[in-house]
């Protein structure tokens, strides 16, 4: 109860906004394919659902299958980085290098290698989320105070053992940052990589329904597509809460967006 | 039991500068004895606590535990920390045991040894809080508990209650001698208060700095069990004063 008090400025803000937007369309009598009304949008969603449903579930496997790639890739990645100065030193460079390719630039490329399927897009979702990953979870590896690390040696710890039983459990709140925001990127990566090549997603959806003039089934995909992020970010929210409560309410991690 | 003989520490710095923080210490502390370190700041009292650690090698001379030199970490020896240095995942009976899991020396009674070690601590009922819901005292108290729980012959305390208030400090020094009391391991105790050293060691090694010398020890002839109601009696005064001139030199004479 008290959390849904706390929410419920959020959910009137919410609810106005969209109530101007009717109330806007309706009065200046803005033309559908410009700006369809929320009404408009919820029509023409709920007329074709099954396909909307369609294109919504095969974002949402892009989506997921990218954000596990980049969550299997980053971790280990992260440890490699934290665990030597010279792996760390010859790594960066490349991961930066990376992230400096726009991901746009590079679907089309990717499709061509890699053939029209499944693959390319859940690459360029990897390439989009898992470099805030890797950063966060390094630094949380390397933020373990110095005592805890010279407790863990005074006990005789090795190395592995430094790393896995004090710094990864200590880094645990930076990677949860790290997971919120690759949550949210790996949605923006999979809308990328339909944009370029695919026969079906929210992204696909979007760009054949404006080739149409359909505005308001791409602006039913945009909602569907914010969505999905919160839901995933709440998703990671949830699951810091539940398996690693004293993270959760910890200074480090990222405060909820929603 | 531990011996530091003609032991020195240089420190390399950033810039390439040496920088000597111990030099020619000679010092021996017997196996149950308590011996108090107190100096000014930058007197490497850390420092030689670490070399008695294990955790950093000496420079010059060596350090010998039972005859055997000391290169690196041994089981029989338990550190505690300024900061009390909790794993923040942790519950506080995981806290305990935490170095014992880590060695592999986890036995069937290890966590009913970890228990009653907890209640004698005044901490019965905390077992199963995470650090961040304790108090600065508590939280010290369970480091206290870990590094007893592995039953060390040697403690190594570096200002343990540094960080802690006045008043939980006197309640801890006393909470310590009683648990020492109890299983009389040797206890090398580094701290900044005159008073505090006096009324828990056998012995103070008064420290000088820069570089870290031995400049006196001072044997506390007061009989144990000790209490505050000591701090009263000449032997307290004499021990105090004969420290805090060697710390304060000639200052503390024109102030008084």
């Amino acid at each position: 109860m008290a959390r849904f008090l706390a929410a419920l400025p959020a959910w009137i803000a919410v609810i106005g906004l969209f109530a101007a937007w009717e109330g806007a369309v309706r009065f200046f009598g803005i033309r559908e394919f410009l700006l369809p009304a929320p009404s408009v949008i919820w029509t023409a969603t709920v007329a074709v659902w099954p396909m909307v449903l369609e294109h919504a579930w095969a974002t949402l496997v892009t989506v997921l299958l990218g954000f596990a790639a980049s969550v299997l890739v980053s971790l280990p990645l992260a440890m490699l980085i934290a665990s030597s100065r010279a792996i760390s030193a010859a790594i960066y460079p490349l991961l930066v290098v990376t992230q400096s390719i726009p991901k746009v630039a590079l679907a089309p490329i990717l499709i061509v290698a890699l053939g029209a399927n499944e693959l390319p897009r859940i690459i360029v979702t990897f390439l989009v989320a898992f470099f805030p990953l890797v950063v966060a979870s390094v630094a949380g590896l390397l933020a373990t105070p110095p005592e805890l690390v010279e407790l863990g040696r005074a006990c005789r710890a090795g190395r592995i053992q430094e790393l896995l039983r004090i710094r990864l459990p200590f880094a645990v709140p930076f990677v949860f940052g790290g997971l919120k925001v690759a949550a949210a990127l790996s949605v923006v990566g999979a809308v990328v990589a339909e944009f370029v090549g695919a026969d079906a997603g929210l992204g696909y959806l979007i760009q054949t329904s404006m080739a149409f003039f359909r505005t308001p089934l791409a602006y039913s995909a945009v909602v569907i597509l914010a969505l999905m992020g919160i839901v995933l970010f709440q998703a990671v929210s949830l699951a810091e809460r539940i398996f690693f409560p004293w993270s959760s309410g910890s200074e480090h991690s990222a405060p909820p967006a929603a | 039991m531990i011996r530091f003989q003609g032991t020195g520490k240089t420190f390399r710095g950033r810039d390439g500068t040496a920088v000597e923080a111990l030099r020619d210490i000679s010092l021996e502390v017997a196996a149950g004895e308590f011996v108090a370190i107190v100096g000014a700041s930058g007197c490497g009292k850390s420092t030689l606590l670490r070399l008695a650690a294990g955790l950093a090698a000496t420079s010059t001379g060596e350090v010998t535990l039972d005859g055997a030199r000391v290169t690196a970490p041994r089981a029989e020896t338990a550190m505690v920390f300024q900061a009390a240095t909790l794993l923040p995942w942790a519950d506080v009976l995981r806290n305990v045991t935490f170095p014992l899991r880590l060695m592999g020396r986890v036995a069937p009674d290890t966590e009913a040894k970890a228990r009653a070690l907890l209640a004698t601590a005044g901490l019965a009922g905390f077992e199963t809080k995470l650090p961040r819901e304790l108090s600065g005292g508590m939280q010290q108290r369970v480091a206290i508990c870990r590094a007893l729980l592995q039953d060390p012959r040697l403690l190594l305390m570096d200002e343990p209650f540094g960080a802690l208030d006045a008043l939980t400090r006197e309640e801890m020094s006393l909470e310590l001698l009683r648990l020492w009391e109890a299983r009389r391991m040797a206890v090398l105790f580094v701290t900044h208060s005159i008073p505090e050293a006096v009324l828990l060691a056998d012995r103070v090694v008064v420290m000088s700095p820069r570089p870290g010398r031995i400049v006196d020890v001072v044997e506390v002839g007061l009989p144990r069990p000790r209490s505050f109601d000591q701090e009263g009696s000449d032997e307290f005064q004499r021990c105090a004063r004969r420290i805090r001139e060697h710390i304060f030199g000639q200052r503390a004479d024109r102030a008084a």
